[in-house]
């Protein structure tokens, strides 16, 4: 049962994705990857209770790397989305 | 539900209802970046509330890792060239591609009581992140010429991928059926890498766009998998969002080069068209000196860069003759094909560097339908996205593609280095054009000597 109340959450987000992104001007595209780049860095907070949680110790360390990896994500991501962001001005 | 397994779930309601109003902010370039603030507020909301968890004992490992990806993360932002984007966005497909792989695999080894249904989820996630990862690495190799642009096909190829596939499947089976044995997990993992490499590797340069954008929708995609095996909502959010913004940009990339998507990854399968066309007309050069009394009588100047004028680091000198150029009464504006550059909107990044109004830049089908009325065309570094081939000459590889007809205004210059061909390996007509005038050379000097003549 769980599986398909998650099904139910995929399938709206999907669609209210596409509504979403739909309307991003192609001006705009570049910042849009790495601005999804940052936030698919999500993962970073599945990772936070393996990492720290009474896990096996193999899960504790793929959960750290993993912590890690998505941190790179999320920070690097959000900054150069930023960073691109600033430089777009009107006349 | 314990009050604190609430209390975090209903703050990711409103971490996913932020996310979807900062994608919705980015509409538009004057709330874009309040947008990506939005979003990036709702990712630390959903870190710290997470960590509120009582599951979560031990915080030394978790400091170290956010504190090291952070400076990771920091020196990769702020150190990136804006040429560079397609490489650090390829990268950090691929870095998250391993973090969701390295979720999944927890999850595996976590569990040992796991359901079939979070095993079959895990392992999907597994494979999806790995195929991200390893697959991103190679767009990232191509994008950065550590290996050879060009698609790079074997004799059995094909074979070799439906192999790879049916493996894949049964080391899926095993893994599920059989969660303990953690043989079948090394074999799914480095078979799932494999496939990565695979995909790639027989995608061209001129490619690359729909690459990047096709893995970073698998990343979203893979973080939305992850999501499943964890029973994480927010996950499943945020990934959904990311997965459909990269199947847009896959859709839009493709379609700008009138290809379907299965065409563009089975590209380096297929035999390169020859086509028996006949170009009428010659070439004829121009040098700076006469292009500047050209532009000088000018009313209306439309610019076209292509990938070219990145490689020159000309859009900087581009800015200046721009600003010469309305000095003198001209109106300016940009043509951006969907495809111009190596990832989507590439080029409008790079001019909004060189401080270029986004008011100016302009879509292929907006300016399209009054280009008749532009007294000059600059043509800078751009060939295929130019080419009027695509309009009028069946038969040619590129025939149907949209194109920015460059050849309809009333004097084209076309600035580049000599008469190679673009990507596409296709003569370009639009050089033989009675209007049209060749400025050889690079296209940052010829630029410099326009900007000095004016200057003079």
């Amino acid at each position: 049962m769980t599986g398909i109340y998650l099904l139910f959450i995929l399938m709206l987000a999907i669609f209210v994705g596409f509504e979403l992104i739909r309307k991003v001007p192609a001006t705009l595209h570049t910042p849009l990857m790495s601005g999804a780049n940052a936030i698919s860095g999500i993962t970073v907070i599945g990772a936070l209770s393996l990492a720290g949680g009474e896990s096996h110790e193999l899960a504790t360390w793929l959960g750290a790397a993993a912590v890690m990896l998505a941190t790179v994500n999320v920070v690097g991501g959000y900054l150069v989305t930023d960073r691109m962001l600033a430089m777009f001005k009107k006349r | 539900m314990s009050d604190f397994s609430i209390l975090i779930n209903a703050t990711y309601v409103v971490c996913a209802l932020l996310f979807i109003f900062g994608l919705k902010l980015l509409s538009h370039p004057s709330t874009a970046r309040k947008g990506n603030l939005l979003s990036g507020l709702a990712m630390l909301i959903a870190v710290v509330v997470t960590l509120l968890d009582k599951q979560i004992i031990s915080f030394e490992f978790i400091l170290g890792a956010i504190m090291l990806g952070s400076a990771v993360g920091v020196y990769a932002a702020k150190k990136v060239e804006m040429t560079s984007m397609p490489e650090l966005v390829s990268l950090f497909n691929g870095v998250g591609g391993l973090a969701s792989l390295a979720v999944a695999y927890a999850a595996i080894v976590n569990d040992a009581f796991a359901s079939v249904f979070v095993l079959i989820v895990s392992f999907i996630a597994l494979l999806i992140g790995a195929v991200t990862f390893s697959g991103s690495v190679v767009a990232w190799a191509k994008l950065s010429e550590r290996i050879v642009g060009r698609p790079i096909v074997f004799k059995g190829q094909a074979i070799a991928n439906v192999v790879l596939i049916l493996a894949i499947a049964a080391s899926g089976y095993l893994l599920v059926t059989e969660p303990a044995m953690t043989t079948w997990h090394y074999v799914a993992i480095g078979l799932a890498l494999l496939m990565g490499v695979m995909l790639v590797l027989p995608i061209g340069g001129a490619d690359m766009p729909v690459v990047i954008s096709l893995l970073n929708s698998y990343s979203g995609l893979a973080a939305c998998a992850a999501g499943f095996a964890l029973e994480n909502n927010l996950l499943i959010v945020a990934g959904a969002l990311v997965g459909a913004s990269g199947i847009i940009l896959t859709n839009i990339m493709c379609k700008a080069m009138n290809r379907s998507l299965v065409n563009v990854l089975t590209s380096g399968f297929q035999k390169v068209h020859t086509s028996e066309m006949k170009i009428e007309g010659e070439i004829k050069p121009l040098s700076p000196d006469d292009a500047f009394y050209v532009l000088e009588a000018a009313q209306s100047v439309l610019v076209i860069p292509g990938y070219g004028m990145a490689v020159a680091q000309a859009q900087h000198t581009m800015k200046e003759l721009q600003a010469l150029l309305e000095n003198n009464g001209a109106e300016v504006a940009y043509a951006i094909h969907p495809v111009a550059g190596r990832m989507p909107g590439h080029m409008n990044v790079l001019l909004a560097e060189a401080d270029v109004s986004y008011e100016q830049l302009f879509e292929m089908d907006e300016i399209n339908p009054r280009i008749e009325g532009f007294d000059v065309a600059i043509v800078i570094g751009a060939n295929d996205v130019v080419n009027p081939a695509a309009r009028e000459m069946v038969g040619s590889p590129i025939y149907g593609m949209p194109v920015i007809n460059a050849d309809l205004a009333k004097n084209v210059f076309v600035l580049k280095r000599g008469m190679a061909t673009g990507f596409a390996g296709v003569d370009n007509p639009l050089f033989f054009k009675p209007n049209c005038r060749m400025i050889f050379g690079d296209a940052k000097e010829t630029l410099n000597s326009l900007v000095r003549q004016f200057a003079d």
